[in-house]
């Protein structure tokens, strides 16, 4: 075979991908009508439309610390560098103000900004294109009811070959398709919203799904668990016993949580807190009870317990003794708590799952529970990062771990090096 | 039912045995569990006391200052500049992030109201020279400059003044010439008009330095003033009574 038939069965191949690429990126896209303008929604749309964007958290990312709600430039740290969030205010020039219903669409199902340009999927909309047409008209209603705020948006710092469209696109073509939720048949009203819900607006998936080099959720069970990029803190599976799962808790304790922060088997912690405080203790009844209910069916995995490994005496003794003199007078001698002001260390869960990321976090930043309406003045977890060091921190925790029943692995130094190196903010 | 008071007496030597018998069960309760924990505003701040010392006196570190006495409503303000993003020490904004306006208000309130002795001042760790140009700016402030008396707006005895305005007194050196800089550079902001930015762009090269050394060896004298005798020098954003 001569060179340079090579080379054009080369180019031939680059070119049928390149258009598979395109072609898979538009598929299913209805062209914007030239007549699509900016409209006014109802007022019945305008508060449904308040409600959904609680539901989707969208405040949290699209809102700057101590900015203007919605109006953008909050920045989310990614492996591939840093996505800035959007103005949502329907400012003409900076926000949304020239969008129609269409554009606004458009980006909610197939990650497409007003200008054509494809978006980063730091915008969860490949949970976001299940969301319906009249729910995204709503929010769309609701977003143009606000103030509109001057302030333009912020260039993304994404590394190459990252920040570049044609990599985006191939990201697309692997990882994204348009859809939609379509309800189960045998399943309940009430299931049904609860899983509209979670894969939906709630983008539950986008921090309790495991992620791939490249970034993307996909495939396995659903909600089993994954470690936040960059942010160091542990998703866990809704899917284990070991972990998260919610599939033996009574309904009214799972609403409770996502209500008050705090339920009689756990606490929402650092990011989960985050979305208890801004998103769900704001939903109604009968949707955190949907979701409760969606959450209790989700499929259950059995896991054999990973290997705990040998722990030598003298490093448990050590552990035993730092406990005794850091954290015994609130959490107990036993790990037992106080019921209903600090929580158990004994049988806890957050104590005990792999990666101890969480476990380790707490110990060195601390927290106060989400100041939910239902629990607004919260006790709060002193941080330790001044007065242990690394290797104490792992010696305190490996003892919480192989304490009162439990047997899990040992927690090394270098691991609350790694964990607490993320930012605290 | 009434049950005649005779039928619960008991002979003196059972009396005397059933105290005995509780003494040594309220002993052995006592010794068997740590101090239960309490529901106060103590024990909910936690947090707080890890790294300000014990009750908020300032930690041993020169880094963590003391929050305990001074204004509420400075405090208050910090939390909220945490909160708000105008300053930006990730612990901490951590730690308030998901609070809300009542309880942190109510935090501000608790450490305002602990009374506790100051610590001695540090010995000096600056020449006297240096100490000196200190004293004076703090005195009299710079007026080519336009840089006004720290007493004029931090009340004559440099204690604060009720209820927003922060006393200097009471904190170390290192600390006071970090907040300065910070102020210069913007990473350290109050709600507008910023006065205290205003004040410390215009200080020349060397002044928050000597500032913050005389500053830090003065004795706490008392608590902060009720009110300033005149109208601060410049506006400045949530100290208006």
């Amino acid at each position: 075979m001569s060179r340079r038939l090579v080379l054009g069965v080369l180019a031939a191949l680059l070119a049928v991908a390149a258009a598979a690429v395109a072609w898979l990126n538009v598929r299913g896209e209805a062209p914007i009508p030239p007549d699509a303008r900016p409209v006014a929604g109802t007022p019945a749309q305008v508060a449904r439309g308040a409600e959904l964007a609680r539901a989707g958290n969208c405040a949290t990312c699209h809102t700057a610390r101590g900015g203007a709600p919605y109006a953008g430039g909050r920045g989310i740290a990614t492996p591939f560098g840093t996505v800035y969030a959007g103005n949502l205010t329907p400012d003409e020039s900076t926000g949304l103000g020239a969008w129609s219903p269409e554009h606004f669409w458009r980006a909610l199902h197939h990650g497409r900004s007003k200008d054509g340009r494809l978006l980063y999927p730091a915008f969860p909309y490949p949970q976001f294109t299940r969301v319906t047409r009249d729910d995204a008209d709503a929010l769309y209603a609701f977003l143009r009811s606000l103030p509109p705020v001057v302030q333009a948006n912020r260039a993304h710092a994404l590394r190459f070959p990252f920040d570049a469209q044609p990599a985006l696109a191939v990201w697309r073509a692997l990882y994204f398709r348009p859809g939609v939720f379509e309800p189960e048949p045998g399943r309940s009203a009430e299931w049904n919203r609860g899983a509209y819900l979670v894969r939906g607006l709630g983008h539950c998936e986008a921090c309790h799904g495991e992620r791939n080099l490249l970034g993307a959720t996909q495939g396995g069970l659903e909600l089993d668990g994954g470690l936040i990029p960059m942010r160091h803190w542990y998703a866990p599976s809704l899917a284990s016993a070991r972990e998260a799962s919610v599939a033996d808790w009574p309904v009214d304790e799972i609403v409770a949580l996502l209500r008050t922060g705090a339920a009689p088997r756990g606490v929402a912690l650092g990011p989960m807190g985050d979305v208890v405080l801004r998103s769900t203790q704001h939903l109604t009844e009968a949707d955190l009870r949907a979701i409760a209910v969606f959450l209790k069916s989700l499929p259950q995995v059995e896991r054999p317990a990973p290997a705990a490994g040998p722990v030598t005496p003298a490093r448990l003794a050590e552990g035993e003794r730092l406990y005794a003199d850091h954290c015994a007078a609130c959490h107990g001698a036993q790990g037992e708590g106080a019921e209903g002001l600090i929580p158990p260390l004994a049988g806890n869960r957050t104590v005990t799952m792999d990666p101890p990321a969480n476990l380790v976090r707490v110990i060195v930043n601390g927290g106060f529970a989400p100041a939910t309406a239902s629990r607004p003045r919260p006790f709060g977890m002193p941080p330790f990062a001044h007065t242990l060091d690394d290797d104490q921190i792992a010696a305190v925790a490996t003892f919480l771990r192989r304490r009162w029943g439990a047997n899990a692995a040992e927690v090394s130094a270098r691991e609350v090096t790694r964990f607490r190196a993320a930012a605290s903010d | 039912m009434r049950v005649p008071a005779a039928s619960l007496a008991l002979p003196n030597t059972a009396r005397r045995a059933v105290a005995l018998l509780a003494t040594v069960a309220a002993l052995s309760a006592v010794r068997a569990a740590p101090p239960p924990v309490q529901d106060t505003i103590a024990q909910r701040v936690a947090a707080c006391t890890a790294c300000h010392g014990k009750e908020g006196r300032a930690a041993p570190d020169g880094y963590h200052p003391r929050i305990a006495g001074k204004p509420a409503g400075y405090l208050y303000h910090q939390l909220l500049n945490f909160r708000d993003g105008r300053r930006h020490y990730g612990p901490m904004v951590y730690l308030v992030d998901p609070l809300g306006d009542d309880y942190l208000r109510e935090i501000a309130a608790y450490f305002a109201g602990l009374d506790l002795p100051h610590a001695p001042p540090a010995p000096p760790t600056a020449d006297a020279a240096t100490l000196e140009r200190g004293r004076r700016l703090v005195a009299e402030g710079d007026p080519a400059r336009r840089v006004p008396a720290c007493t004029a707006c931090h009340g004559a005895a440099l204690t604060g003044v009720q209820p927003a305005i922060p006393g200097l007194l009471g904190l170390p050196r290192d600390y006071l010439s970090a907040q300065l800089g910070a102020w210069r550079s913007g990473q350290r902001r109050a709600m507008a008009p910023d006065c205290m930015a205003e004040v410390a762009k215009r200080l020349a090269p060397g002044d928050a330095s000597a500032a913050a050394a005389w500053l830090a060896t003065q004795p706490v004298p008392g608590p902060a003033a009720e009110r300033l005798p005149q109208k601060p020098p410049l506006d400045c954003g949530g100290v208006a009574p």
